[in-house]
């Protein structure tokens, strides 16, 4: 079996690691020669970088990780066009550059089968009713799917029946929840959105109105980025005991995750920390000189995944800030990593589902 | 109607194809057949068999010969 069946066929969140950091390590001195041969940009960065022996790595932190801003400048893959089945690009307010990240068939299988293991850990194989915090317009433009639309998409496997609450003036549908939730009472349902989202559609809506609605029996999963919110003084803490005084809600999980490697997703435990799936590990860097920090120390936040075969993004400095919190022993019962974000490299543009969907709002002064 | 016409007629409507074009071949990401249209098709199929399909074998789904496959664990035969 290859280190990356394995890392598949093994439960989520169940290799020790130092087991998970060998079988990582194995097909990421694979995955990096591949790109090398595959993608010029890629091999001209790393012959710059000096490094000489491409699959020599005595360990993760060796590897060479590119900036994940690379991906709006240049068209960075490592497969012919003919390859290529479909193409991400980022959320990105209107006058910032996108990333595009080119998918093969074999990456974007992998992306689904990586978010089933992960999902299904927590929400168990049965689909539920899902209810859906946005419009169904986000999903309508087929030929350009959005990392919004992708995540909405790919989320959806995961549920039945599925219902936008949305309209497409980013309006609560009210009446047609309420005729949804009485349809699927004394069932479990999965709600899914983008957290400004849940936070300024669903929740905000919901507190002005006199109509109370119970969600208590729902498992809500959301993403995107915390900026606008932490402006308005809404940590993740308030969220999640906002969401519960108001709906009774009490099983509500944050993930952190990017474009750039779709499925590999960081998924919050009921411990309020954020954990490394099987097939993904993150290494926390110094802003001033790039060493490797050691849990505890806030840092900049390197991304490293098995999943991306089709265009280097195997190991990504991201802009973002983070703190690992330990290793093996959260007392969830997770292995791996685990660790927190804590808001964005000075200077970094915005970027997220979430956020710049904030951002567009506030400088058009309606939602698109 | 059959099974295979049923199945036939779930994956000629979500995918938008005509029936006498659908083989054991026909994959994801090929013509119509991308993420959201597998939605479309997923609904299609549980509908048409009155069946819930488990998350693993949405994902599984792959061509219309693994949703034969697929099917046969729910005592759907072909």
């Amino acid at each position: 079996m290859s280190a990356i069946e394995e890392l598949f066929s093994l439960p989520q969140y169940s290799i020790h690691n130092d087991k998970k950091r060998a079988l990582l390590l194995e097909e990421l001195k694979q995955l990096t020669q591949f790109h090398y041969l595959n993608s010029i940009p890629y091999k001209n960065i790393i012959d710059n970088l000096g490094i000489r022996d491409k699959n020599k790595f005595g360990s993760i932190e060796e590897l060479p990780y590119i900036p994940v801003r690379l991906f709006k400048t240049q068209n960075i893959k490592s497969v012919p066009d003919s390859e290529v089945i479909k193409t991400l690009t980022s959320s990105g307010t209107t006058n910032q550059q996108v990333s595009r990240i080119a998918l093969n068939k074999e990456t974007s299988m992998l992306q689904v089968k990586a978010l089933a293991s992960i999902i299904t850990s927590y929400i168990g194989q049965q689909r539920l009713p899902m209810i859906i915090i946005d419009t169904d317009a986000t999903i309508k433009n087929k030929s350009s799917l959005s990392a919004r639309g992708a995540g909405l998409v790919g989320l959806s496997n995961f549920g039945r029946d599925h219902f936008f609450a949305l309209d497409e003036n980013m309006e609560l549908k009210v009446d047609q929840l309420l005729a949804y939730l009485e349809k699927h009472k004394n069932e479990q349902l999965l709600l899914f959105g983008f957290t400004f989202m849940v936070w300024q559609y669903l929740y905000q809506t919901m507190k002005k109105t006199d109509t109370k609605i119970d969600l208590s029996n729902a498992t809500l999963i959301h993403s995107g980025g915390w900026k606008k919110l932490i402006e308005q003084s809404v940590s993740n803490e308030v969220f999640k005991s906002e969401l519960y005084k108001l709906f009774g809600m009490k099983k509500i999980y944050n993930f952190y995750g990017m474009v750039e490697q779709v499925g590999s997703i960081y998924m919050e435990c009921e411990e309020g920390h954020l954990h490394t799936p099987n097939f993904a590990e993150i290494i926390i860097r110094d802003y001033n000189d790039w060493s490797v920090l050691p849990a505890g120390k806030k840092g900049v936040v390197q991304t490293i995944s098995v999943l991306p075969k089709s265009y280097p993004g195997h190991s990504l400095l991201t802009e973002d800030m983070g703190t690992i919190i330990g290793i093996d022993n959260c007392p969830c019962g997770r292995k791996g990593t685990y660790f927190s974000v804590n808001g964005r490299v000075p200077k970094a543009e915005l970027r997220g589902c979430s956020d710049t969907h904030a951002e567009t709002v506030q400088s058009n002064g309606r939602a698109n | 109607m059959g099974n295979l016409e049923k199945l036939k007629k779930a994956f000629s409507e979500s995918l938008e194809i005509e029936p006498e074009t659908i083989t054991d071949e026909l994959s994801y990401s090929s013509g119509n057949w991308d993420s959201i249209a597998h939605l479309a098709l997923i609904a299609s199929i549980e509908t048409e068999f009155d069946i819930m399909l488990a998350s693993d074998d949405v994902i599984d789904m792959s061509s219309f010969q693994k949703a034969k496959e697929i099917l046969g664990k729910y005592d759907i035969k072909f």
